[in-house]
Formats: C-alpha cells, sequence, structure tokens
C-alpha cells in the first residue's frame, strides 16, 4: 500500500516565492527515503506538505490513499498525532523535562492516560539505546543523545511514517552515523522514513534517493 | 479510517499549564503580584466592611432601635426652648413605654481637671443632671466605678462619659475633679453610649444635687423614652405634644438608633470608591498577566509549532494558554484573598469587633482572579493558536 502520495503539488508562499512545482511522488510501505538537493531547493517545504504541516497551493497530498487537503485543521493534527512521526534538526526538547516527560509528552495528544505515558516513553528511549539516560535533561545529554530522545518522542506514538528533517545537521560525524544506524534500524523494522540529508554517504547507500532542484523533481 | 483528534483530561491540561509557568518561575511570581495586589485590597475593602457591618450590628441589636429622644426644639423667637418640668412623668404614661428618663444640662455650669485650668477650656466637656433610670433605659453600661444611685445623687459625686474622662486623663474613679466651682468626686466612668452619643462629653451630676447646690432649674434637656418595638412610631406622633402640650412645636423627636442605622448604609456608599480603586488595580493586574502571555507566546514559538508537530489542534493551543492565564491570576488570587481577609480579620481584631469570615467575599476573590486570568488569557491564547505549525516551527 502506498503510504504518501504527492500529486502534481505545488506550493507558492504569499510574496510569489514558489517552493515546490508539480512534484508527484509516490512512497510506499517500509520505504527508505532520503531526500537530497542543495538549499532552498524546496526539501523542507516537500517535507511539510507531506507531513501535513503545511498546504500544498495547488494539487493533491493522500496519506494511507486519504486526501489531506480537504480535511480541517483539527482532523490533520489528529492525523499529525497518530499517523507520524517528526524529528527536526534543532530536536525542538523541552528544556525543564526529563528525556522520559520529553517523550511522554506526544503522547498527551493521542489521548493515551498519564500512567501508561511513562511506561511507553521509556520503552521508546530503550529502543534508541538510551535506557540509561532516562532521567537526564536536554542540557545533560550530548547533541546525539537529544537527537536520539527526539527520535524516540516521534516513535513512541507508532507512527505510519517518520520524517527526518537533516537529523544530523547539528551532530558531528560520529553522532550522526549513529543516528543514521537507527533510522536503518528503524527501516529494517518496517517502519517508512522519510529523511532529508546533505550526507552523501547516506543517499548513496539508501535504497531509494530523490533528488530536488528548484521545487522540482531531478 | 481518518483518526480524531483526542481530548485532554483537565489534570493535563493542568498539568501543560502549570509546566508553562514552572519554566518561567520569577516572572510568573511578579505578574501573579498584580492580580494579588487587586485582589487583596478588594478583599480587604469588603471584608473590612463586613466585619465592622457586622460589628455596627451587634451593637445596633444591643442597644435596640425602639428608643426615641425628646429635645427642646426652638422656639419662634429663635431662644432654645426647655422641656417642662412633668414632661418625664407624662412620657412615661403613655402605652407601650416601658421606660422614661432625662437629662437637664446645667446652665453655665462648667467641668475642669482642677481650678488651675481656665473657665474657657471646656474641652467640650458640659455639666448635665441624670435621672437615676439613664443607664438603664439606654442599655449603657459603666467602663469602671458604678453610676449615680438615691445616695450618691444628694452627694458632690460625678459620673464621666467616655469622651470626657478621656479628656481629663482619668481612667479610675476616686479622683476629685471641679464642677461648677466646687471639687467633686469622680465615682463612674462610663463605656460609649450609641444612643446618646452627646452624653460621652458630659459629666453628669445628680439630679437632686444639681436642683439643691448648682441652681439647676430641673427642666429637662433631653427625654429619652424606650418602648415595645411595635408602638415606636405611634409613640413617635404622640411624643411631642406628650412631651410639651402648649407648644409641641418647639419639641424636636428622633430616633438615635436612625444614627447608626445611616452610618451603615454610608459605610456601604464609602465601600463603593475602595472597591473601584481595588478594581482598577486588578485590572492593571490583568492587562500585567496578558502582556506575559503575549510575551510568552512570542518567546515559546517552537514550543507551539512542535506541539503542533505533535497533534496539537489549534483549541488545544489555545487552551493551554488560557489555563496558564488563569493559573497565574489564580495564584495571584488566592494569596491575595488570604493577605486581604488577614487584614480585615486583624482590623476586626484590634476594634474588638466579631470575628467573621465573610463567605462570599471569598468567593468573590477567587472568582475575580479566574474570570481575569481567562479575560487577559484569551487575546494572547487566541494568537498562539493562530500560529501555523511552519510559521511557529521556522523561528530560530
Amino acid at each position: 500500500m502506498n503510504v504518501i502520495e504527492l500529486e502534481r503539488a505545488s506550493k507558492t508562499y504569499p510574496g510569489g516565492l514558489q517552493a515546490l512545482r508539480e512534484v508527484t511522488l509516490t512512497i510506499g510501505q517500509g520505504e527508505l527515503v532520503a531526500v537530497c538537493g542543495p538549499s532552498g531547493s524546496g526539501k523542507s517545504t516537500m517535507l511539510h506538505l507531506m507531513g501535513t504541516l503545511d498546504r500544498p497551493s495547488e494539487g493533491r497530498v493522500r496519506l494511507l490513499g486519504h486526501d489531506m487537503v480537504t480535511l480541517s485543521d483539527r482532523r490533520l493534527s489528529a492525523v499529525r498525532a497518530h499517523w507520524i512521526g517528526f524529528v527536526f534538526q534543532q530536536f525542538f526538547l523541552t528544556p525543564h523535562l526529563t528525556a522520559v516527560d520529553n517523550v511522554a509528552a506526544r503522547l498527551l495528544y493521542l489521548g493515551v492516560p498519564a500512567r501508561r505515558r511513562a511506561a511507553a516513553a521509556r520503552e521508546a528511549l530503550e529502543r534508541v539505546g538510551l535506557g540509561n539516560r532516562l532521567t537526564h535533561r536536554p542540557h545533560e545529554l550530548s547533541g546525539g543523545e537529544r537527537q536520539r530522545v527526539a527520535i524516540a518522542r516521534a516513535l513512541v506514538a507508532r507512527p505510519v511514517v517518520l520524517f527526518a528533517d537533516e537529523p544530523t545537521g547539528n551532530l558531528d560525524t560520529a553522532s550522526g552515523a549513529g543516528i543514521f544506524d537507527i533510522l536503518w534500524k528503524l527501516h529494517e523494522e518496517g517502519t517508512t522514513v522519510v529523511v532529508i540529508t546533505h550526507n552523501t554517504d547516506l543517499a548513496e547507500a539508501v535504497p531509494r534517493r530523490v533528488d530536488l532542484l528548484d521545487g522540482r523533481l531531478q | 479510517m481518518i483518526p480524531a483528534p483526542a481530548r485532554l483530561s483537565a489534570w493535563d491540561l493542568v498539568a501543560v499549564g502549570l509546566a508553562g509557568l514552572r519554566a518561567r518561575r520569577g516572572r510568573a511570581v511578579l505578574s501573579a503580584l498584580g492580580v494579588a495586589i487587586g485582589i487583596a485590597s478588594m478583599v480587604a475593602v469588603l471584608g473590612i466592611s463586613a466585619v465592622s457591618g457586622a460589628g455596627l450590628q451587634e451593637q445596633l441589636a444591643r442597644v435596640g432601635t425602639n428608643v426615641l429622644t425628646v429635645g427642646p426644639g426652638h422656639s419662634i423667637l429663635g431662644s432654645e426652648a426647655s422641656l417642662p418640668l412633668e414632661s418625664v412623668a407624662r412620657v412615661s404614661h403613655i402605652p407601650g413605654v416601658v421606660g422614661a428618663t432625662a437629662i437637664g444640662y446645667v446652665n453655665g455650669a462648667t467641668a475642669r481637671r482642677t481650678d488651675l485650668i481656665d473657665p474657657a477650656i471646656t474641652n467640650g466637656v458640659g455639666v448635665a443632671a441624670a435621672r437615676l433610670d439613664l443607664l438603664a433605659t439606654l442599655k449603657g453600661t459603666v467602663r469602671s466605678g458604678t453610676f449615680l444611685n438615691a445616695a450618691t445623687a444628694r452627694y458632690p459625686a460625678v459620673v464621666l462619659g467616655t469622651y470626657a474622662a478621656d479628656r481629663f486623663g482619668i481612667d479610675r474613679p476616686g479622683r476629685q475633679i471641679f464642677v461648677a466651682g466646687r471639687w467633686m468626686t469622680v465615682i463612674g466612668i462610663l463605656d460609649p453610649l450609641p444612643l446618646a452619643p452627646d452624653l460621652d462629653a458630659a459629666a453628669l451630676v445628680g439630679w437632686p444635687y444639681a436642683e439643691r447646690e448648682l441652681g439647676f432649674d430641673g427642666h429637662p434637656t433631653t427625654v429619652y423614652e424606650r418602648s415595645t418595638d411595635d408602638r415606636v412610631t405611634t409613640i413617635a406622633k404622640a411624643l411631642a405634644a406628650t412631651a410639651n402640650p402648649e407648644h409641641p412645636d418647639q419639641v424636636q423627636v428622633s430616633r438615635p438608633s436612625d444614627a447608626l442605622t445611616a452610618e451603615l448604609a454610608a459605610r456601604a456608599a464609602f465601600n463603593g470608591l475602595f472597591l473601584g480603586l481595588g478594581a482598577v488595580a486588578l485590572l492593571v493586574g490583568g492587562i500585567g498577566i496578558a502582556n506575559v502571555m503575549v510575551i510568552s507566546v512570542l518567546e515559546r514559538r517552537q514550543e507551539i509549532g512542535l506541539r503542533r508537530s505533535l497533534g496539537a489542534t489549534r483549541g488545544q493551543i489555545r487552551l493551554q494558554f488560557v489555563v496558564e492565564a488563569v493559573a497565574l491570576s489564580l495564584c495571584g488570587g488566592v494569596t491575595g484573598t488570604i493577605v486581604g481577609l488577614a487584614a480585615s480579620l486583624l482590623f476586626a481584631f484590634a476594634q474588638g469587633w466579631p470575628l467573621a469570615l465573610p463567605a462570599q467575599v471569598i468567593t468573590l476573590g477567587v472568582t475575580a482572579a479566574v474570570l481575569v486570568g481567562v479575560v487577559s488569557g484569551l487575546y494572547p491564547a487566541r494568537r498562539a493558536a493562530a500560529l501555523t505549525p511552519t510559521e511557529a516551527l521556522a523561528t530560530r
């Protein structure tokens, strides 16, 4: 089954900047896709459209066969909560919360009762190899560890697809490699992963690579 | 199936709101302070009014509202009239009257602490002859010593009103003071008389002694009459004609408890002013909260973007910020209510009034705080919810 379908999707920002031009792309269940391209080529815009954070100016976006363009903002929020996991370059962890609480915050908007959240968060942190950092706060963790907390937060809701927007952009090579290992492992376990990256090694290694230039697929 | 958004439990909402405050404690305390000051002043005003009202009412209940006074009015020529000698006896015969008594000021007599003090310095203290049943009729009490009795009323003995005693610096009986050109012994000091405040500044001497030794003409200045409650209005109409049948127009009848009732009403009007000031303080506090919340929204765009990407709906973001504002305001409100109550109880204690905990004032304080929180949180919350996820996340 196709997880994501973009059909002639375009995005024009107010002011006339055309970030994405008629992109048609289909991503199937369990794929690991690397999105490559220079800065300003529309990678993040495409990721935002696929992740329902933004709506296309024209064209269609479908998730699991459902049209996302016609959904209300409320429904889109629920789609993000249930189906989608995001990992950002800047981690976006809450500074005063522990690793467990940062991950558990994700389950709030899924309606998971408070008593079950911590256990699920611990399990997700163990999956990314942070079983020994459960009660650490972000400032007590290395960059690589912080990004792994962010991945655990994306995973804990068991999303249909994981979007990673330059997850290693703020990390050194070794930490970055660790993050890719985790993404690879998730792919092998069956999770659909879409990752924006400048890392050519990874881009060469992944089964599928999508190149963007000036908002168009190459 | 496209999923439906989850409902956040009230507990989760509160937890999220409080977490936002915990991250910025100093600022939370400062912005709650504004509301605390507003609520504290309002609660204190209402609380003090409540306890003082209770104090006045207690006083009213103790002295009763069934006393009427008959005083001399002015004659047509403008000279001060006096009451006939037999007016007390006549008033006491009106049906329903349970007690009638009188005092009569001794013309030209002064009371001084010693004979060395200039007679012109009277301190506003007058000398009056008093009937023996005066205190009982007015339900007055003696602070120290005794009131006049049949024996002391024939001798140079004097009972001081509370103000007169204060002026002379006398706090217990036994001292001699200089009254109407002779030394007299203070035998008692009265508590304040709510129904006859003018007697607080009087030196009271026995009626027979005043007639015999001080040249008192025996004409009452004021007749005090106490009746059964249901007869007060009827008696009030008949009183002038009974006390002075020849010149009922030269008699003034009044109900001294009206002054206390009026004071109760006046106090309520006065409170309005302070309440208004408290409301202004509360308004300023509310604006302070709104301000802090607007800044908070600007600073936390990334958090808002992250929460949207995690699946929070606009409504949930809005609610989060409203809850935060309400929590802020409520912290201030509860603190303010406690401070305001403490102030009013302290005031009541200092005045010797009954310690009443006004429940509706507490409810009002807390409700006002919640209301201020909701109103001041609404605008920042709407701004937070209006951000699109990508806008919010793009903030550096």
